[in-house]
């Protein structure tokens, strides 16, 4: 089932400029890895040995997937999964 | 000059000095770097000593070629010596508390403000804004209709009265968001991809936390150019706390002190404990939280500098604790009572930890001590709520014998 992944302006060198993809999975982790596959680039930027990288910050629908259940976070047909650098604030 | 680029401080890559904050081949944070090989030390001093009487004077080891105006120069507060909180403390130490509730809008928050906006306006923007747990909001507020900026902030909508009052009236574009401030700042990260705003915390970050590095620079001024042994530093996103780790660091490897780099004890809010919680659990990051706390300017489940922060404690073997609300509200009054001032909730919590670390016997005799008081006391007026009483009384003597005295000797 299609989901839609959303890309933030710093990596879209990553994705030819697209801000938005469309990819299927049942958790996060099969959803960033099908945009993975598609995009070799992102994966290398964003993840470290299979994980994300410590500033990486991955929202299903607007929720911190950290406060469910990581990359195994299930998603639902519709669900929004939104990539952000998690380097602001303060 | 000596500002040289923006680096990444994960991998290392250096990009153009604009507004950016995230490096794009590893996503970690950018970090000003600078060229300071041509310094001399006894020089940059006579510069220093001549200089404003506030940040400015810290020019050479801030993001600009030169100095920038600035109508409203945060910086010099006052370090005093607070002998009687150390007695009531059981503590035999040099203890000084740096009272950065004495700046513009009353937080160190002006400091990383007034820096921002510099740059915001070096670069051209026309609007500046924020995510902001409440301090943040009135300094940005306020720079803003200094500079003769727009300003739009965005700050949880549950703040303290006080806080959003001290914001509104500068006549900024005021956003209560309906959420904490982890939202706050997810909203933020989103927004300033799209809008032509300087984000002070967002887009600006690199120049921003620079500012905080001036509380180091003022701490070994003050103190006749030497170090503390120790020093006690609240944390909300762990900038404040790295960069004043930095700011001591830049100044030892350039000569400009002698000596070593001070313990770090950081402090947090039971609450929202995010990097205590990973110090105490020997974690390199740190596990995000939802907030409970009434320390909200602390309230930040999601610290961006948490990883940095917990590298800081553990390097200058240091460590980070949290104290409970009551131990926030004790904090306030016992520093009132001893010192005559009177901070927020953060400050409770730093002397909530320098109490904690004073009973566990961690300072030594003799130790030299920095806290770091960072905002005032009028922001957060319900956590002194129902610590004392008034007694009320008609205006005669009798009255005053009758009710009054009887009531303080029962
Ligand atoms: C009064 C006060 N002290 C300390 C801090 C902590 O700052 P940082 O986010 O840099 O850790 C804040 C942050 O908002 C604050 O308002
Ligand atoms: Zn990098």
């Amino acid at each position: 089932m299609p989901i839609t992944v959303k890309i933030p302006t710093q990596l879209r060198a990553a994705t030819g400029g697209e801000a938005e993809i469309e990819a299927s999975g049942s958790t996060v982790g099969e959803v960033l890895d099908a945009v993975f596959d598609a995009h070799g680039d992102l994966r290398e930027r964003i993840t470290q040995n299979g994980d994300l990288r410590r500033f990486v910050n991955v929202y299903v629908c607007g929720e911190d997937i950290r406060f469910r259940e990581g990359l195994q976070t299930q998603i639902d047909e519709g669900d929004e999964v939104t990539i952000l650098p998690a380097v602001a604030g303060g | 000059m000596s500002i040289e680029s923006l680096r990444c401080k994960e991998c290392g890559t250096a990009c153009e000095l604009d507004a950016r904050y995230v490096c794009e081949s590893c996503f970690g944070p950018l970090e000003v770097a600078y060229d300071h090989s041509s310094l001399d030390p006894a020089e940059a001093k006579r510069r220093i000593q001549a200089g404003s009487q506030g940040i400015w004077r810290y020019a050479d080891f801030l993001p600009f070629e030169g100095r920038p105006g600035d109508p409203l120069e945060p910086g010099l507060t006052p370090l005093l010596r607070a002998d009687r909180l150390a007695e009531r403390l059981g503590i035999d130490a040099e203890l000084w508390v740096k009272n950065d509730a004495a700046n513009p809008t009353h937080s160190f928050k002006d400091r990383v403000v007034a820096v921002a906006v510099a740059k915001a306006r070096e670069l051209g923007f026309e609007t500046v804004a924020c995510a902001s747990t409440g301090n943040l909001a009135n300094a940005l507020a306020a720079h803003a209709a200094a500079a003769g900026l727009g300003s739009y902030v965005f700050v949880p909508a549950n703040l303290e009265e006080q806080k959003l009052l001290a914001t509104g009236v500068y006549g900024t574009n005021l956003v209560g968001v309906r959420g904490n401030y982890d939202d706050v700042n997810r909203l933020c990260t989103q927004l300033a991809e799209t809008r032509p705003w300087a984000f002070v915390n967002v887009n600006l970050r690199p120049y921003y936390a620079e500012g905080s590095k001036t509380l180091a620079y003022e701490t070994v001024e003050q103190l006749g150019w030497e170090l503390p042994d120790r020093v006690v530093c609240p944390i909300a996103s762990g900038s404040l706390f790295t960069k004043v780790g930095h700011g001591f660091q830049e100044w030892l490897d350039l000569g400009l002190v002698d000596g070593e780099q001070p313990v770090f004890n950081g402090a947090q809010a039971q609450g929202c404990s995010p990097v205590a919680t990973a110090f105490a659990a020997g974690w390199e990051i740190c596990k995000p939280q939802r907030p409970e706390t009434i320390a909200k300017s602390l309230a930040i489940g999601d610290p961006a500098d948490g990883p940095y922060a917990l590298e800081h404690a553990r390097r200058t073997g240091g460590t980070i604790d949290a104290v409970s609300d009551e131990e926030i509200r004790d904090g306030i009054r016992l520093l009132a009572e001893t010192t005559g001032i009177f901070t927020e909730t953060a400050g409770g919590v730093t002397i909530g930890v320098l109490a904690k670390l004073a009973e566990r016997g961690e300072i030594a005799a003799g130790e030299r001590l920095v806290v770091y008081i960072t905002g005032e006391g009028l922001k957060t007026l319900d956590a002194t709520r129902d610590r004392f009483r008034m007694h009320e009384i008609d205006p005669d003597l009798d009255s005053f014998e009758s009710e009054f005295r009887q009531a303080v000797t029962a």
